[in-house]
């Protein structure tokens, strides 16, 4: 138990075992572990991150959802109303189409209804002529009577 | 030498003196100059292996998932880290922490050798090696723990003196802890007064300091030495028990057995608490008063 030359042996080997953790086994662990702990730390920051950047996609994308929906029945509103004017148009239109069609037919009615009268006037007058004629050929001159019968063509 | 050897190995007393002594070889003249092979040997070894072994682990160390190997380094190095890190307030990494490594690491090893059976290892390694006396647990001998606190208190010095520079050591020598005047306040009575009383205060101060200077590293090694020579003996009285008989042999084995499951114990928390104890130390050189 006598203090000898091993406390200075051991003092030695104690201050070269220090130097060597010191030297090569410190650092390598430190570096090892605090890299891995960064990247933890990075990964979690990450993973937040991308956590609220789903959170404002998601709100953004509701926002753009309403947005889109409200658009939407507005167009629908739009094309319903611009529908039913063009309905009312082509409603519109076609009447006085119609009316006019109608009014040009009746005019032509008209028309042909006065020429067919005119054909018929002179044709009745000329087959009363004529059968004025056949019946008054002998008791009445033509020339005589003639100024009665224009006025009977007349009437009719 | 032989005829010796037989004689104590016949008595108790003798059974235990041939245990406890060391394979001490003089390498000079004078009392002093003797290696104890056994202590040196077996501490270096150890160190080797220890430091070697985490080495070699540190060396292909990987920021990704580590292996099962790195795993329980860094188990090691997270706890070493912690407790210097709750003590040391500055920059640890360059050299306290590693230090701390290296006490905790190399102190347990050192300190688990009392694990070894003493006589089967006697009769089956050390007595075939032509080792006639060969202590397995260099943490039981003086030399080895005295030379681990007296490094411990060699840094302490030399970090007070980093930190303080040598003028403020040696302020910090008789100014703490008590305080003292100031000299170049002489003028204002209280100042008068405290020059006055100042030397007494000097000699309180530094005295209080040389006690603390002496105390650190004395209760420093005397605490994980007595623990692991008291640790041995107790095995070695296990092992005369043995020796008795039968029954000897049977509640012999049941105590070492419980003996060296409470030694486990021991031999962990005397192994933190020289490491806790230098950490302690050394943060206190940092600290100016």
């Amino acid at each position: 138990m006598n203090i000898n030359f091993t406390l200075i042996a051991q003092a030695i080997a104690f201050a070269v075992l220090i130097w060597f953790t010191v030297k090569f086994v410190w650092p390598p662990l430190l570096t090892a572990i605090e890299t891995r702990q960064k990247e933890i730390a990075d990964g979690l920051a990450a993973a937040q991150e991308g956590k609220s950047a789903l959170e404002v996609a998601a709100k953004k994308s509701e926002v753009t959802l309403n947005e889109a929906k409200q658009k939407a029945s507005e167009i629908i509103g739009q094309a319903e109303k611009r529908g039913s004017q063009i309905v009312e148009d082509a409603k519109g239109t076609a009447k006085t189409e119609g009316d006019r069609i109608i009014a040009g037919a009746k005019a032509e009615i008209d028309q042909e209804v006065n020429r067919a009268k005119e054909g018929l006037r002179s044709q009745v007058s000329a087959l009363a002529i004529a059968g004025a004629e056949k019946i008054l050929r002998k008791e009445i001159d033509a020339k005589a009577h003639s100024e009665m019968l224009s006025k009977l063509a007349a009437e009719l | 030498m032989s005829t010796e050897h037989a004689e104590q190995a016949l008595t108790p007393s003798g059974y235990i003196t041939h245990h406890l002594s060391f394979n001490a070889k003089p390498i000079g003249n004078g009392s002093f100059w003797v290696l104890n092979y056994d202590s040196f040997i077996m501490s270096v070894l150890l160190g080797i292996v220890v430091m070697g072994l985490i080495w070699w682990v540190a060396r292909s160390a990987t920021t990704g998932v580590p292996s099962k190997g790195q795993a329980f380094v860094e188990l090691i190095f997270g706890f070493v880290d912690e407790q210097v890190k709750n003590i040391f307030h500055g920059n640890r990494h360059s050299f306290i922490a590693p230090t701390a490594l290296t006490v905790f690491l190399w102190v347990l090893a050192m300190n688990a050798m009392d694990f070894l059976p003493v006589d089967v290892m006697h009769h089956f390694v050390y007595a075939p090696l032509g080792l006639e006396r060969w202590r397995s647990v260099p943490t039981s001998d003086i030399n080895t723990t005295f030379a681990l606190a007296l490094a411990v208190w060699i840094l302490m010095i030399y970090f007070s003196i980093k930190v303080k520079g040598l003028g403020g050591w040696i302020h910090e020598l008789f100014y703490a802890p008590f305080g003292g005047a100031k000299f170049f306040k002489p003028k204002s009575a209280m100042g008068f007064v405290g020059l006055l009383l100042s030397p007494l205060l000097f000699v309180a101060n530094f005295a209080f300091n040389i006690i603390e200077y002496v105390s650190k590293p004395l209760s420093h090694s005397l605490r994980l030495f007595g623990n692991m020579y008291a640790g041995e003996v107790i095995f070695l009285l296990i092992g005369l028990w043995a020796a008795t008989g039968l029954t000897g042999t049977i509640f012999g084995a049941i105590l070492g057995a419980g003996w060296s499951i409470f030694h486990i114990l021991i031999v962990a928390l005397q192994a933190f608490i020289f490491m806790m104890l230098t950490v302690v130390y050394l943060a206190m050189a940092h600290e100016s008063h």
